[in-house]
């Protein structure tokens, strides 16, 4: 996957005659040992790897589940229960796989707005972006089948809801849904073929993250400094600076995640989802998981009519487009400089975008009714402001900072000034990792 | 210098080690939950023992009920059959242990320590799975009289001893009782 | 440009009060409960907590000799009161009390046999649709998850102090303030025929179910105060258990993981420091 040249030499005789028929060590050592990073990259950079631990994770305990689960809506709930109950650690698994969804979100996100701040998407690396947006979708499309499968009052309506979207479409919305549905409502097909696809997305993701990381190691990494790297002294083998590094990030992300799982397991789930499902009864409120909330806003915002739009349509396109508009990033940025490091009114903007989206997430979990309808919208606007009016803008009217001339020279000038300051000021954040 | 360098590197190393050694018992705590996950869960091992009314199985009648997914032969034997087991001299046998989870593991396999004991010899209970490779044997049939496994021919006598063909122990005797003279408790 | 910036965050401060006071004046809908929940205190909360197995005995008690003539319990099975501190002995007695379904036989009949430990406790109502029937149209719910499928709003930002404090019991502490909240309506209160006021209700102002519990109707063998609020007390205690019956178990691996993480992340960190510490980054 390295663009570079190999440096691999097998140094036994097994080896090399391992290496002339299939190459994979040279492979995996020019991707994961003698691969060059950035020096300077931060914390914020471990998520890839975090990551890819999670998908690994909720593989591995997915397909355990699955073992002992029964896709069935007359058995469906009470194995769930089963498993919770009778089968050996299988309150531990599924405690893993239900929040471990919600920290792949968690990583996910992180990942996403290290990429905004940064400027990751910009040129070269459009595709990479775009794959990774490839693997957002994948990912949420997998989580909202995998919510239904557990058979509760939330896993049911939050199908109905979901699924509901397409008939929002015109002429065939309703003939889309039944597709869907294998029905007329959601019911025993449905569940069947969501467990199949359930079941099945992981490992497209996981081919997709093969792409992202081919992609990603074609052109390397950005780093904090959005300056290309130019020389060999800009760089670090990723064995062992990387891996080190990265490994340290997942044990205190683990710690996060266990201290969830082992503690308030129920916390960022949803108590009606401990009641079987019931068709002829929908739950007072009905929210989505929390990764969704955001979007689950926007969609209730748009409560009027655009021109020939009714406002249902209008939900779900402006929904959909809050998630397409990420495709069209790398186009929309019209700054020469990359990183918001050097960029002082994107950064301003870029963090009332992230306060703007968890503002989003609050209100998704709040009714729709009186101020909060009025404030979505408000949030809603900025939201599609940041990128389209926001992003061009700034790229030409505003000044950045003077970008140093090498990753070398800005790291050589933070640890002078480091060096500079009193001992008593020498533990600054700046000079982490 | 030379020895300070070298006591950096042995404590250098002895972090990595300590590093890397850490990292496999936490691999290791990790993969059992996997593991453990697949021995049969609390509600198999909890399987209702079966029971069974005998009261209408007249000698030379048998029946098959269904315990922890297998199948019991439970045989009200004929004199006949009792006796033909009982003329086989020990010595004759394939497999010399009783295998009657009822006795001590080191029991001979006579008729009696393969029947339901004292008084009740005529009847016979055993797990009707062949030793050999796990098939149901058929009943009454074979060369001596007793089960035969027709998937790869095995043949049991009239106590389901093994005589002859690939199996290599006698059927098994699972636990069981007669909770009342004409109830047995299988499990 | 920083004026624009300023200029919109006082436009947008102005406009969300200005929102805030037009939904006040409407008046909205009312939003139940209509009284929280109180916090109590639970053997079973924090890192180290634990069942009082004398309190889930108590609660099984109430339970059995109360709420069992219409809520079930499916989920949970006799075997597993073993976790209440009793005997298979006791196990067993207890479980041929019960009366479970069973068959078919050799005739082709369904047959009913005393319980056996395997069996999981018999339902009061043989289908919802008879629970249903039998209690005015509102079928009592199973009670096996109750404990987890009950749980009022806790709001901001108590529900992000609620992460730090480990605040897992907002079930228990619902059935405690519902079984104890009955009163009288207040003046002007409507409430319809065959329900029964209740300020801590989920779902409205007033629920189906009469208020079941009262001082002394169970008799307590462990010299327990006999008292309406030590009952709801222990059955919802007993109610967390069926629910949730391994977390002891949990909480406890939940301990040995986290102080394995610390010290593995800790040597992670000097390992990592180690390596970096030629590179200047």
């Amino acid at each position: 996957m390295s663009a570079g040249h190999s440096t691999y030499s097998p140094k036994t005789g097994i080896g090399r005659w391992f290496d002339a028929r299939l190459p994979l060590p040279r492979l995996v050592y020019d991707s994961f040992v003698a691969y060059p990073v950035p020096r300077n990259l931060n914390y914020a950079y471990t998520f890839g790897g975090i990551l890819t631990l999670m998908l690994a994770a909720q593989i591995l305990t997915g397909v355990v589940l699955a073992m002992h689960y029964s896709v069935s809506t007359e058995l469906a709930f009470n194995s769930v229960e089963k498993i919770m109950r009778d089968v050996n650690s299988g309150w531990l698994l599924r405690y893993l796989h239900a929040n471990g969804a919600s920290f792949f979100f968690v990583a996910v996100y992180v990942h996403i707005f290290r990429g905004l701040y940064y400027g990751s998407y910009k040129a070269p690396r459009e595709l990479l972006w775009i794959l990774g947006c490839i693997i957002y979708l994948l990912m949420m499309a997998t989580a909202f089948m995998g919510y239904v499968l557990p058979w509760g009052q939330m896993s049911f309506w939050g199908a109905t809801v979901i699924t509901g979207f397409f008939t929002a479409i015109p002429l065939v919305g309703d003939w889309i849904q039944q597709l869907l549905l294998g029905g007329f409502a959601v019911d025993n097909p449905t569940l069947n073929r969501f467990f199949s696809l359930h079941y099945l997305l992981p490992f497209m993701i996981a081919g997709v993250v093969v792409l992202h990381v081919w992609a990603l190691h074609v052109t390397g990494q950005t780093n904090p400094t959005g300056i290309e790297v130019k020389s060999k002294t800009d760089t670090v083998p990723f064995t062992p600076y990387a891996t080190v590094k990265d490994g340290f990030a997942m044990v205190v992300f683990l710690l996060v995640f266990a201290y969830f799982v082992f503690y308030i397991p129920n916390y960022l789930g949803h108590p009606d989802n401990y009641v079987e499902a019931n068709p002829l009864k929908t739950p007072a409120h009905i929210v989505p998981e929390w990764y969704f909330l955001p979007f689950y806003a926007i969609l209730r915002a748009i409560t009027f009519n655009i021109g020939p739009i009714d406002s249902k349509l209008g939900g779900v396109i402006a929904m959909f487009g809050a998630i397409a508009v990420l495709f069209v990033v790398p186009w929309l940025d019209t700054s020469k400089v990359r990183s918001a490091v050097y960029r002082p009114w994107y950064k301003l903007f870029f963090w009332l975008f992230v306060l703007d989206s968890i503002f989003l997430g609050w209100l998704g979990s709040r009714p729709a009714e009186g101020a909060y309808v009025a404030m979505a919208q408000i949030a809603t606007l900025y939201y599609f402001a940041f990128f389209l009016i926001l992003m061009p803008l700034l790229g030409l009217i505003e000044t950045p900072r003077r970008t140093p001339n090498s990753i070398t020279e800005a790291v050589l000038a933070k640890k002078k000034g480091a060096d500079a300051t009193p001992a008593g000021a020498a533990a600054a954040p700046e000079t982490n990792g | 210098m030379s020895a300070n360098e070298s006591t950096e590197h042995t404590r250098r190393d002895f972090l990595y080690v300590a590093t890397g050694m850490a990292g496999v018992v936490g691999a290791a705590g990790v993969a059992w939950p996997f593991i453990d996950q697949m021995r049969p869960d609390a509600s198999t091992l909890a399987l209702a023992s079966v029971q069974v009314d005998v009261s209408a199985i007249e000698p030379g009648m048998s029946v098959t009920v269904k315990w922890r997914g297998k199948p019991v032969f439970i045989r009200n034997r004929t004199d006949q059959e009792v006796e033909q087991a009982r003329e086989v001299p020990l010595a004759d046998l394939k497999d010399p242990a009783a295998r009657n989870e009822n006795l001590p593991a080191d029991e001979q396999a006579t008729d009696l320590a393969r029947s339901a004991g004292e008084g009740k010899e005529n009847w016979i209970v055993m797990v009707g799975s062949c030793t050999h490779l796990g098939c149901v044997p058929l009943g009454q049939s074979g060369d001596f009289g007793g089960w035969f496994c027709p998937c790869h021919g095995s043949h049991y006598d009239t106590a389901g001893r093994i005589r002859k063909g690939p199996a290599p122990e006698n059927l098994h005797i699972p636990i069981f009782q007669f909770v009342s003279d004409t109830t047995i408790q299988i499990g | 440009m920083k004026k624009i910036l300023h200029g919109l965050a006082v436009l947008g401060f102005g406009l969300a009060m200005a929102i805030s006071a037009q939904a006040a004046e409407e008046g909205e809908t009312p939003h139940y409960p209509l009284k929280k929940p109180a916090q109590e205190n639970w053997s079973f909360a924090g890192p180290f907590g634990t069942y009082d197995k004398g309190q889930l005995q108590r609660g099984f008690k109430v339970y059995r000799e109360v709420c069992a003539a219409c809520h079930g319990l499916s989920l949970v099975s006799f075997r597993t009161l073993e976790d209440l501190g009793y005997s298979e002995a006791q196990i067993q007695t207890i479980a041929s009390e019960y009366e479970v379904e069973d068959g078919p036989d050799e005739a082709g009949e369904m047959f009913t046999r005393p319980g056996k430990p395997s069996d999981h406790f018999p339902s009061p109502y043989a289908n919802p649709e008879q629970a249903a029937a039998s209690n005015n149209g509102a079928a009592p719910p199973d009670l096996s998850l109750i404990a987890k499928a009950r749980a009022v709003e806790r709001g901001f930002p108590t529900f992000v102090f609620d992460i730090f404090t480990q605040y897992a019991e907002a079930g228990p502490d619902y059935i405690h303030a519902l079984l104890t909240g009955y009163e009288d309506p207040p003046e002007g209160t409507e409430v319809p025929d065959g329900a029964y006021y209740n300020p801590y209700f989920l779902n409205a102002s007033a629920l189906a179910m009469p208020p079941p519990l009262a001082d002394g109707q169970v008799t307590y063998d462990d010299g327990a105060p006999e008292t309406l609020d030590q009952y709801s007390r222990d059955v919802s205690a007993f109610l967390m258990w069926a629910a949730e019956p391994h977390l002891e178990e949990r909480k406890a691996t939940g301990f040995t993981v986290m102080v394995f993480l610390v010290l593995f992340g800790g040597l992670v960190y000097l390992t990592k420091r180690k390596i970096w510490a030629e590179v200047p980054h």
